[in-house]
């Protein structure tokens, strides 16, 4: 497929997968829209294009792995497993419901196929992410681990613990990802705490560092496709998006962390993702 | 109808109480400000409140070296992280060198409900116990929890408050006497008695109303104080009744009910029968929901009575 061809067809993906974010909180009644849409795009680059997997067999043991180390983002995942084919898309409409296997953060042992590993208390997923990446070099399996982190979270000590171990183990088939909307829920990130400058402190632990535009195709992929090719260092790719991306009234707003639009409220943003 | 009011807002209010009388308190939050009600303090006294960041780890340690120059620091989270995540932060940064931190978590218990078992918050009482030096207080209703706030802040040595997210009901008055460790007889009764904590005292108290209609006497002790434990109100009310029931909205192993069977059995091993969760985690679901599937109301409860006074013999 061509390039934009390609990214033509991810988009739409995108799209729709941001109409089954709302739907899916609406029903809830509950949940973390903002951060959802911001790293829409990239889940969805890496489960349409990037990512080598399997949905009819998803324990594969040459699969690429996808870490949601922040949990909280999980409608996103959830859409983009069903849509792949990993379950069915009315099981979107359970989510955060007594007996649901699309638990309010994504749980390993509720039967859900496609997640790897519980997530949900921030900062734990890189550490995570680099045991895989080392399991795997030692199998001697050519597989990648893709690990997404928020900007907030990297605040958490254990990221850092986990960045140094990546560079100090050479662990060049992990990529991280940070989803860089400038937000988290007590307000900006540079008021809270700030963790900038980003690029500079990931590089200062000795990782390859790609600065992109996180809600454009085009640049996501390409991103993707140059962190395969890095050798001897792990990758991160600092990605700036907009929390809340898609939907007009929740755009950059710190409020549309983590509650569920009104179902009047879910109208215009269904309008606003259909004219998108 | 009782009043309902949110145990959190109770913290909320004790925080700010506690500022006013001293101006070596000060308060921390892990981006969790307006969730915990550290929010209060925080407008009320803005220069001695600090944003941690997402960081929960690093709270617990800045928060022993403010301790260090003599300051008393609040730390602010959910319980899942405020005993779990930093648990060996807490262990030897603050019990091991007895430091001056208290730490409050909020959204104990599974009451938080839709957000599922990563935020449910139900082996605190447990984890928290365990450590040397701590003091663990899990008050019943909001102005409960404001008096164990301010003397939280008021005990030297590291103490930890459990409360919770949703509206309960207000079941104390602003003059019932609260002393740490000291627990409180909030019914009597001469069958059986019940020691409850958090929401559970509400849900103990309504089973007894229920048990009187069946002809059964039973006695409610609001044990709202874990560690150090009131051993006196618990071998009184083993020697009186001769039988025991425990109520907590938390993991059965090592909990609440755990805690009283230890000191029952050093004098009067009565039977006792233990209602809490049995050895599972949390999951999403509306707290009612949750509440009933844990098998936490007072007809679990009211079970567990005629449970107990079946082995009393
Ligand atoms: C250890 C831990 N502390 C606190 C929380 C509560 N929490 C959930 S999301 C969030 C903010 C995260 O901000 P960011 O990483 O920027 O996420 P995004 O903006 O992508 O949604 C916090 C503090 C948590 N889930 N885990
Ligand atoms: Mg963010």
């Amino acid at each position: 497929m061509k390039i934009n061809e390609q990214t033509k067809k991810l988009d739409e993906i995108a799209r729709q997968v941001r109409k089954n974010i709302i739907e899916m909180l609406v029903q809830a009644g509950s949940g973390h829209p903002g951060g959802a849409l911001s790293a829409c795009d990239i889940m969805v680059a890496l489960y349409f294009s990037v990512m080598r997997h399997n949905p009819q067999n998803p324990q594969w043991r040459e699969r690429d792995r996808f870490i949601l180390s922040k949990g909280h983002s999980c409608p996103a995942m959830y859409a983009c497993l069903a849509r792949a084919g990993y379950f069915p898309l009315q099981e979107l409409s359970t989510l955060r419901k007594i007996g649901s296997r699309l638990q309010g953060h994504p749980s390993k042992t509720d039967g859900l196929p496609g997640i790897e590993v519980s997530t949900g208390s921030l900062g734990q997923g890189l550490s995570i992410a680099n045991g895989i990446a080392l399991g795997l070099k030692l199998d001697r399996i050519g597989a990648r681990v893709y690990c997404l982190m928020g900007d907030g979270e990297i605040e958490e000590g254990q990221i850092w613990e986990a960045a140094m171990a990546a560079s100090h183990y050479h662990i060049d088939n992990l990529c991280g990802i940070v989803d860089n909307n400038g937000l988290q829920i007590d307000g900006t990130i540079d008021e809270i705490m700030s963790p900038n400058p980003i690029s500079e402190k990931w590089k200062a632990f000795g990782w390859n560092t790609i600065e992109i535009d996180g809600n454009k195709m085009e640049e996501i992929l390409e991103a993707f496709a140059e962190a395969k090719t890095i050798k001897r260092k792990p990758t991160v790719i600092i990605a700036k998006t907009i929390k809340g991306k898609g939907v007009s009234f929740m755009e950059n707003a710190v409020e549309w962390h983590g509650k569920a639009p009104s179902k009047e409220q879910a109208k215009v943003a269904l309008k606003d993702l259909e004219s998108s | 109808m009782v009043e309902m009011k949110a145990t959190r807002d109770g913290y909320g209010e004790g925080l700010v109480a506690l500022g006013e009388k001293n101006p070596q308190v000060v308060v921390l939050s892990a981006d969790l400000t307006n969730s915990t009600r550290a929010s209060m303090f925080k407008k009320r006294f803005p220069e001695r409140f600090f944003t941690m960041g997402v960081a929960e780890a690093d709270m617990i340690g800045t928060a022993g070296g403010l301790s260090l120059v003599g300051k008393i620091p609040f730390c602010c989270t959910l319980g899942v992280f405020a005993s779990g995540r930093v648990w060996d932060q807490v262990r030897v940064t603050i019990c091991y060198s007895n430091l001056n931190v208290k730490i409050g978590g909020s959204h104990g218990g599974i009451s938080v409900g839709a957000d599922g078992a990563t935020h449910q918050s139900i082996e605190e009482i447990t984890l928290m116990r365990v450590l040397p030096n701590m003091k663990v207080v899990v008050p019943c209703d909001a102005i409960e929890t404001r008096k164990a706030t301010i003397q939280a802040g008021e005990v030297s040595g590291p103490v930890y408050i459990r409360f919770g997210r949703s509206p309960v009901p207000i079941i104390t008055t602003k003059d019932t006497p609260f002393i740490l460790g000291k627990a409180i007889t909030m019914r009597k009764g001469k069958d059986v008695a019940i020691f409850a904590c958090g929401i559970m005292v509400y849900e103990a108290l309504e089973a007894a109303k229920e048990l009187d209609k069946k002809g059964i006497s039973a006695g409610v002790i609001n044990l709202h104080t874990v560690k150090p434990i009131d051993e006196e109100i618990i071998f009184k009310a083993a020697k009186e009744t001769g039988a025991i029931v425990t109520a907590e909205e938390h993991q059965l192993s090592g909990g609440f009910g755990s805690a009283v069977t230890e000191v029952t059995v050093k004098q009067y091993p009565v039977p006792v029968e233990m209602v809490g969760i049995k050895d599972h985690f949390g999951k999403s679901g509306s707290p009612q929901e949750l509440i009933q599937d844990f098998g936490l109301t007072r007809f679990d409860i009211i079970k567990a009575v005629e449970k107990v006074l079946k082995r009393k013999g």
